[in-house]
């Protein structure tokens, strides 16, 4: 089973059009970047063929990794949690 | 005059148990979650040592929502085609209340525990995210969260490893990637009977396995395994400072681990039902926060209270007593009717007087230990394999004795090294 699979499985409740992480590719060296697209464990951060950061929130397990991961560069990743009433709910946890 | 004597900011064990201690003391207490319900956010590996909750409540298992009492502990070392496990059954030696330890699923646990402190008199309100702290004049005098704004003598937080609010109040910095581990977790459906059979479990009974080498893919870090009443916790644990670096993204090595000869008949025919992640505090001391200011308390992961030893991980029952111990203090600040840090410091005395400084004390040097000896993720767990094959296989060619057999393999690691490690490691363990 890939991970869109995994997280098809798993409740969420997504606030539209309000992400509550938004990475800023301008303030991040192509290290960052790579390392986003392997801490993630939802897969959410990918490269485009033109090497563009896509990154897709709704999956999110709002478990902080990317932030600590680029926590040497500030500004990089705009993080919080969901809204009250947003984001994944755990049934079993 | 405020509106409540404490706001707990955080429904998990350490949130909830203060806010029930407090409240059974008199105390007027608010307690905001920002799940659903208490519990959806939560995520942990899988086995609450009992002994901090028995002291708050006493006999909890009986009523809780745990879901197999440990009898059977498995800690392993695996290379890719390979899996050496020491197995210890005792349904008898950890049966008592005071050392018990209990797989628990987190949304139905903590629901549970913040439905006590309920019970017990606090208002709990979820959803609802607290956003800041409420100021005045530099003073902390509450929370803000959306348009509402509330007012306490003294907050406590108890928001988790991520902790937003302990860093937006000053108390702590942002985490480092050495210091905290990411978990990835399936929750994966199998019958009751089937669960019993194949771990040697009766009803009720469960087991814990933990696993070196293979599943971290030599780096910091390790693979669990854990029996709930009817699935079964399988999950991998590693720092954010080696993932950092991998070639090979969390998801797709957790698919190995359960891919793997020794787990795939564990696991087998059972049902994916939830996929999840977590970060870990695996800093220790390292990574100790302040953890009193005026008006002020940080309790449980977000003040990292917890530890990973590598055989076992605890921070269930270090977040319930930090919950306790904080819950002391502000009673005591409430009788003193002072709640400045010069009886809120109390919190931290009295976390060193009890088992939670003292045992990250004791294993201070774990951490380090662990993340300096790469050896024990990669060569060691090979050498378990070398000797252990050495040892069973039968080939017709002419046999040697053990000490032969195992004298090579273990100077390719080099026997210093073996003692060295083996003497540091049983310091710091
Ligand atoms: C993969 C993994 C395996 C583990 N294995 C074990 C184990 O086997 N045994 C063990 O003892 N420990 C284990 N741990 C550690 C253990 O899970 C934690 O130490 C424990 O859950 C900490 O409890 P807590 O109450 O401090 O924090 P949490 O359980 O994280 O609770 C924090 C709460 O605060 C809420 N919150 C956060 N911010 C806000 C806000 N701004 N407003 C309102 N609410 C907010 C959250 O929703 C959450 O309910 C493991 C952890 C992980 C991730
Ligand atoms: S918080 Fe966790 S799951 Fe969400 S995007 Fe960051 S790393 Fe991925």
């Amino acid at each position: 089973m890939n991970i869109e699979q995994k997280l098809s499985l798993n409740k969420f409740m997504v606030d539209e059009g309000n992400p509550h992480i938004v990475p800023h590719q301008d303030k991040m060296d192509q290290a960052a970047v790579n390392t986003l697209t392997v801490v993630c464990p939802a897969g959410l951060y990918t490269v485009d063929e033109r090497g563009k950061l896509v990154f897709e929130v709704a999956g999110c397990l709002e478990c902080g990794t990317c932030r600590v991961a680029l926590a040497h560069l500030p500004g990089a990743l705009e993080w919080n949690h969901p809204r009250a009433s947003f984001g994944v709910m755990f049934r079993y946890g | 005059m405020a509106d409540y004597d404490a706001i707990v900011v955080g429904a998990g064990l350490a949130g909830s148990t203060a806010a029930y201690c407090m409240a059974k003391a008199g105390l007027s207490v608010l307690l905001l979650e920002r799940g659903d319900t208490a519990g959806v956010k939560n995520v942990t590996g899988g086995r609450l040592y009992g002994h901090s909750l028995e002291k708050v409540i006493p006999g909890f298992a009986q009523e809780a929502p745990v879901e197999r009492k440990i009898v059977r502990e498995r800690v392993s070392m695996m290379t890719e085609d390979s899996c050496f496990t020491a197995d210890f059954h005792t349904p008898s030696r950890f049966d008592d209340a005071s050392c018990a330890s209990y797989t628990v699923l987190r949304a139905e646990f903590d629901a549970w525990l913040a439905s006590k402190a309920e019970e017990a008199g606090c208002d709990l309100v979820s959803p609802a995210h607290a956003d800041d702290l409420l100021r005045e004049n530099g003073k902390i005098i509450g929370i803000k969260g959306g348009e509402d704004e509330l007012t306490a003598e003294v907050v406590l937080l108890a928001d988790g490893v991520n902790s937003l609010l302990g860093q937006k109040a000053g108390l702590k910095k942002e985490l480092s990637p050495h210091h905290v581990a990411v978990g990835a977790k399936e929750i994966l459906e199998l019958p009751k009977g089937v669960i019993n059979d194949r771990f040697g479990l009766n009803d009720g009974e469960g087991m814990a396995n933990l696993f070196a080498g293979f599943p971290s893919a030599g780096m910091v870090g390790g693979g669990f395994l854990y029996t709930n009443k009817e699935s079964l916790c399988l999950g991998l644990v590693i720092t954010v400072a080696d993932m950092s670096k991998s070639a090979v993204r969390l998801p797709d090595l957790l698919e190995k681990f359960r891919e793997h000869p020794a787990v795939k008949p564990l696991v087998a025919g059972a049902k994916l039902v939830e996929y999840s992640a977590h970060l870990v505090p695996e800093g220790g001391l390292a990574m100790l926060p302040a953890l009193s200011a005026d008006n002020l308390l940080l309790l449980g992961d977000a003040a990292g209270l917890c530890m990973n030893l590598g055989y076992t991980v605890r921070g269930m029952d270090l977040a319930v007593a930090s919950g306790h111990l904080a819950a002391q203090t502000v009673i005591e600040a409430k009788e003193k009717g002072d709640f400045s840090n010069n009886v809120l410091a109390g919190y931290k005395s009295r976390l060193e007087q009890s088992f939670v400084l003292k045992d990250m004390r004791t294993h201070k040097n774990a951490p380090h230990f662990i993340e300096h000896t790469p050896r024990m993720f990669s060569e060691y767990p090979a050498l378990a394999a070398d000797v252990f094959t050495q040892l069973f296989k039968v080939d017709g060619t002419p046999s040697r004795l053990m000490l032969k057999k195992a004298l090579p393999l273990v100077s390719k690691v080099g026997f210093l090294n073996l003692i060295k490690d083996g003497l540091k490691g049983s310091r710091a363990l």
